[in-house]
């Protein structure tokens, strides 16, 4: 038991792990809860293209000295704007839109990186993250954008689902579903960049979508699904993070395969007692 | 393109209405458009003579299966619940008589023993009386029901047919939208032929003259509908 105890405080003794643990379960915590809808709604490559359409965000960020966090959200808030006014305009699929937005914007984001040397930035922190350089200042930060977000969902929450099961009824009765689907996107754009931070632009996928598809399976429905998802979301980063620390391997990819790990389980465990 | 042109009728209250023509023939247009959803170019269309705006949620609505997303997890209760949205309001929650008013209209609909249920794991013909469940929820005066009964099996048609059948008797009015005849024409009060305009208006047993049959389905249509005995 001494064992057990030792293996999860000797770590928090450095500052660097205990603000990391703090930043991890805070993206477990709200990670699985917008990305109920992320599954539900099939908005998995949506998430993604916002990742990486992001990067330019997140390079001006540094060149103007803000942490990346402020500078990448309204980066992402307009791309999520932009994609839904591209496919409403063009009559292009959404899913093309997102393949144009996606690519032009990632492609930018890497000519912005090359172009500005001064700048030191480690491009694979930037793709893998790098939850053990977080600071003081970005744990208030992600905290506060945590809690904006967990504050709207529940406000909205009525209102959010009406508008995903049946979005013809939503409108007939007067509810604006156009904009309550910006507003998910949005939201949706902040969880993506504060989960940059700990698990990088390509990896952030995993974490909006494998915790609430876990939760998806064990959950009888969407309110407890919401309420599954942070137990199994904050299990998995703080699982990924020790891992980490301990074999010495990169923090994302950690916290990514141990989602993944919880994922299977959850299908295997099904699997037995249904047979 | 005019989907529809020179579609004017007047329907009185109380009455269960099949709006009855070809796929293709305007149905869902003419209902988006009763339902505020598209605007008509020309004309206008007036709910107890006021316009779409003023009777907003008034007008409930069963979505054609395909439209809702079923993969949502919702319970039976959850969906009749969201019919009490305009009453609750945004951002507050159901009180304890929105509750009250959900379960007896899932009582209503012959579903209160799947109030937790999924609606995932609902048959058809439950999924409709769900949605019929939500409209009376909602309080509203006028039901509009497009393609209701496609996916349905006739033993649940007739039990949806029931439950309709016992609405317009308490004054609602409702109208279905279907592409097929042969169940259920002579179950409506009045049927509104439409094949981009209206054919013909009135009792199913005036209106299906063969020649307003042989402009909704043609000469082929004709003859199928002749097999299978004339609605």
């Amino acid at each position: 038991m001494d064992n057990i105890i030792n293996l999860l405080f000797d770590p928090l003794q450095y500052g660097f792990m205990l603000r990391a643990l703090a930043v991890s379960i805070l993206i477990g915590i709200i990670c699985p809860v917008i990305g109920s809808y992320v599954v539900i709604r099939g908005l998995a490559f949506m998430g993604d293209a916002i990742a990486h359409a992001i990067l330019p965000g997140l390079v001006i960020g540094f060149l103007i000295g803000v942490s990346p966090v402020v500078s990448a959200i309204p980066v992402g808030i307009l791309i999520a704007f932009l994609i839904g006014y591209l496919s409403r305009k063009t009559g292009l699929s959404e899913d093309t839109s997102i393949g144009i937005l996606f690519a032009g914007l990632f492609a930018f984001g890497l000519i912005l990186l090359s172009l500005f040397k001064s700048v030191r930035i480690n491009l694979s922190d930037i793709l893998l993250g790098q939850v053990l350089g977080v600071s003081q200042n970005d744990i208030m930060i992600t905290g506060l954008l945590v809690i904006i977000v967990l504050i709207t969902l529940i406000a909205f929450h009525k209102e959010l689902v009406f508008a995903g099961f049946d979005p013809q009824g939503a409108s007939i009765i007067g509810l604006p579903t156009n904009l309550l689907d910006y507003l998910l996107l949005g939201l949706t754009a902040v969880v993506i960049v504060i989960s940059i931070q700990a698990v990088g632009v390509i990896l952030v996928m995993a974490m909006l979508v494998t915790p609430a598809a876990t939760a998806y399976l064990l959950a009888r429905n969407f309110k407890i699904m919401m309420l599954i998802g942070p137990i199994i979301g904050i299990i998995a980063t703080s699982l990924g993070l020790y891992s980490s620390f301990y074999w010495n391997i990169p923090s994302g990819p950690a916290m990514t395969l141990a989602t993944v790990a919880l994922f299977t389980l959850t299908v295997v465990f099904k699997r037995m007692i249904r047979n | 393109m005019r989907v529809l042109d020179d579609v004017s009728f007047i329907i009185d209250h109380g009455l269960m209405v099949g709006v009855v023509g070809p796929n293709g023939a305007g149905k869902t247009t003419l209902f988006n458009a009763i339902l505020g959803l598209i605007s008509p170019t020309y004309g206008s269309i007036r709910i107890h003579g006021l316009p779409f705006s003023e009777m907003r949620g008034e007008l409930a609505y069963v979505p054609q299966q395909e439209k809702v997303n079923w993969r949502f997890p919702l319970t039976a209760s959850d969906v009749v619940m969201l019919g009490r949205q305009r009453k609750i309001g945004w951002v507050r929650r159901p009180s304890n008589e929105d509750k009250q008013i959900v379960s007896s209209c899932l009582e209503k609909v012959g579903l209160s023993e799947r109030g937790l249920d999924l609606v995932t794991n609902l048959s058809g013909g439950q999924r409709q009386r769900l949605f019929i469940a939500r409209a009376l929820a909602q309080e509203a005066h006028t039901l509009l029901l497009d393609e209701a009964f496609s996916g349905v099996d006739v033993a649940s048609q007739e039990g949806l047919i029931e439950i309709l059948q016992s609405l317009t008797n308490e004054g609602k009015t409702v109208l279905i939208a279907t592409h097929d005849l042969t169940n259920l024409a002579k179950r409506f009060d009045l049927v509104l032929c439409l094949n981009q305009h209206v054919c013909a208006l009135g009792p199913p047993s005036e209106s299906f003259t063969p020649a307003v049959l042989a402009e909704l389905y043609g000469a082929h249509g004709m003859s199928l509908i002749n097999e299978t005995g004339k609605p």
